[in-house]
């Protein structure tokens, strides 16, 4: 079989491997980009639109995509690698496919998983058809069928993020941005239903985030208790019975609602299998642990492997490309030296 | 119960032994509903053929002192130490516990021997200077809910009757209390784990009743210790089996089938001290909702006579519920012993008949 050279290889087709790949070729370096699905955008893909201006998530896809198409970066769809060896310096890379893939460089860009909440029973996940996650209502909200005439929705934040039950401590960093425009959104589309927010903090960070915010307030009324879910029942009607404790007012207090919304977090996803040489370090969040998270935040313990977007904890869209941006920078200096 | 609902506990399946218990009896059950016990022996013993093995020398396992904070965790596993010893004198490997609140401890110092080694030797030295004694580590535990649960379809084709109304033909209706230290402590040594426990509606099912799910259905009974054991503190005991109550009161259920001592008595006797503080009932014509051991429920579709099975000792009268399912009684006999001498009657409370 013959093998395949390059001089970065970067796995993870997503918004981070797009925007990579794209800054790599106009560097001159020699570059692959290798997604498992069958169209590029990764988790993007499952979004209808972005915080904090609306924009539809799509726009943000297809423009990268455009660029790889203009520059005839060539890409791999439904191919996953397997396993990665070091060899004199390099890299072989064995896909899915049969493909073996020689490489300088390795980039991963692999991103994110969400939270799988059907492990927190109290919250009624997969259990009533009413309990969705933020990803399946941004689905609803995309196509439009969301199918009910709710008087009252919640909204939970942090869920798998920052809860010990569950031994995700880490904050996911885009679920409390991300829960203000879902309400603004599903306000919009039921303009007479009662939206309501249960967070923990509210870590409103970036540009445009706190005026979101005050917007969904002053604007779209809705509502924002600090309160934490301790269990999600049916009644004999079949609304959503929440028992919730207003950590403010130090009250357990109940909800009846037609829908509950979980604001799922990020967790890590699964690395390629490395050969036992290779040492991909790990922080306690499980996602990539950088060499030097101020001065290095792309280089990862094996020289030559770098990381960027998601792959080392959790971002933003536009976090996600500048730090693409920034490891593709990276790269280019490693190879210069070499 | 959706489909879904139905199927979740699948995921929460534990190991229970075929046969050859230790028994450990319960303080609380002795006391409240003493034929509780002596049902589950006759069924295990002469319904499915099983030897259980008990010891005179068994004593408390110190839960409601342990919990109160008179007896430390230190006492706590060394009697544990000595109750497995017993076990492991009689040549028993597994262990039948009665109580809940037992169970969660039992659970309790087996994990904490598992995960601290040095807590399991110092038991062993503790136990050893004290008494002489040494013990095995038992192969399996199992609350006696969890051994009748296994062979509910073994009971179910010996039973003469099902949970129907006999009037009707349709199932009863009926809420389960599952007490909080059997899976909430370690959902994966509850049958079905904390959310959707499968122990007694798999029973229920199993004997042509309908299980009902209900929003406070996981609530506590209002037993907790700290509520109950301090007297200023009784009345969030009765607040919380009144939550319960009213929360079940939409579905009207038949009766409130429970796995935990403290729950069964709570939940039975509190609706007495509810009728009298609030001249609130449940039930139907205001007689209340009978609460009813695993055992007592068993026994019933086994056709064991009701007083033989203990229901007189019920704050909450049972004879609705008997005639609801057609099973006969001699009232005159409700309040006699065993050679038909008759004892006095009870007081009758106000609200509930």
């Amino acid at each position: 079989m013959t093998t395949l050279k390059y001089q970065t290889v970067i796995i993870g087709g997503g918004v981070a491997g797009m925007a990579a790949a794209t800054e790599l070729h106009k560097s001159g370096s020699k570059v692959v980009l290798i997604e498992g699905n069958k169209k590029l955008g990764g988790q993007v893909n499952n979004w209808y639109k972005v915080f904090p201006n609306f924009r539809p998530a799509s726009e943000i896809v297809n423009s990268l995509s455009t660029n790889l198409l203009k520059d005839k970066i060539p890409v791999l769809l439904e191919t996953s690698i397997t396993h990665i060896e070091s060899n004199s310096g390099n890299y072989i890379l064995k896909s899915n496919q049969g493909q073996v893939i020689e490489a300088e460089t390795v980039l991963l860009a692999t991103g994110f998983n969400t939270f799988d909440p059907s492990g927190k029973e109290e919250y009624g996940y997969g259990i009533y058809p009413n309990v969705l996650t933020s990803v399946e209502l941004e689905q609803r909200l995309k196509t439009n069928t969301n199918g009910i005439s709710p008087k009252r929705i919640a909204l939970v934040h942090c869920v798998g993020s920052r809860d010990e039950k569950v031994n995700r401590l880490h904050c996911s960093k885009v679920c409390c941005v991300s829960a203000v425009k879902q309400a603004i959104e599903l306000k919009e589309f039921y303009p007479n239903a009662e939206i309501i927010c249960l967070y923990m903090d509210l870590r409103m960070y970036d540009n445009g985030f706190e005026e979101l915010y005050r917007d969904a307030q002053l604007q779209h009324n809705i509502k924002f208790i600090r309160g934490r879910l301790s269990e999600c029942a049916l009644n004999i009607e079949k609304d959503l019975v929440l028992k919730i404790q207003d950590t403010l007012a130090g009250l357990p207090m109940k909800l009846t609602v037609d829908q509950l919304i979980l604001m799922v977090g990020k967790e890590a996803h699964q690395l390629p299998q490395f050969d036992e040489s290779i040492i991909i370090e790990k922080a306690s969040h499980g996602f990539i642990k950088p060499a030097d998270s101020h001065l290095n935040p792309n280089t990862t313990s094996q020289p030559g492997i770098f990381c960027c977007g998601t792959t080392s904890g959790p971002k933003t869209i536009q976090e996600t490309i500048s730090d693409a941006r920034s490891a593709s920078l990276a790269v280019c200096d490693y190879l210069n030296k070499k | 119960m959706n489909d879904i609902e139905k199927n979740v506990w699948r995921k929460y399946q534990k190991n229970i032994a075929d046969d050859n218990y230790f028994f450990v009896r319960s303080c609380i059950r002795q006391n409240f509903f003493p034929a509780s016990e002596q049902a589950f022996l006759k069924i295990m013993r002469n319904v499915l053929g099983k030897n259980v093995i008990e010891d005179p020398k068994h004593t408390t396992c110190a839960g409601i002192g342990y919990h109160s904070d008179v007896v430390t965790f230190d006492t706590l596993q060394t009697i544990m130490g000595r109750h497995f010893s017993l076990m492991t004198e009689a040549g028993i490997k597994n262990v039948a516990i009665s109580c809940v609140t037992s169970f969660g401890l039992y659970s309790e110092v087996l994990e904490t021997w598992k995960h601290f080694p040095k807590e399991l030797e110092k038991t062993r030295d503790y136990l050893y200077k004290a008494t002489g004694r040494t013990f095995e580590i038992p192969e399996n535990i199992a609350h006696c809910s969890d051994i009748i649960y296994k062979f509910r379809n073994e009971i179910a084709q010996k039973a003469t009757r099902k949970l129907v109304n006999a009037e009707t033909g349709e199932p009863l209706s009926i809420v389960d209390h599952i007490g909080c230290h059997y899976s909430k402590i370690f959902p994966e040594y509850g049958e079905g784990g904390a959310e959707f426990p499968q122990v007694l509606t798999g029973m229920v099912s199993a004997w042509g009743g309908n299980s009902v799910d209900y929003p406070e259905r996981r609530h506590c009974c209002g037993f907790g210790f700290r509520q109950y054991l301090v007297q200023a503190n009784r009345g969030y005991s009765v607040s919380n089996t009144y939550k319960k109550l009213v929360s079940m009161e939409p579905y009207k259920p038949d009766f409130i089938v429970s796995n935990c001592p403290g729950c069964t008595m709570f939940m039975d006797k509190w609706q007495y001290t509810i009728s009298e503080m609030e001249h609130k009932t449940f039930g139907d014509g205001n007689q209340g909702v009978p609460v009813l051991t695993y055992e007592e429920m068993a026994g019933l579709i086994l056709g064991y006579n009701p007083w033989d099975l203990g229901l007189q000792m019920h704050q909450v009268s049972v004879e609705p519920l008997l005639k609801k399912m057609g099973i006969p009684y001699d009232e005159s006999l409700k309040f006699a012993d065993k050679n038909g001498h008759k004892s006095s009657v009870p007081f009758q409370p106000s609200y509930i008949l």
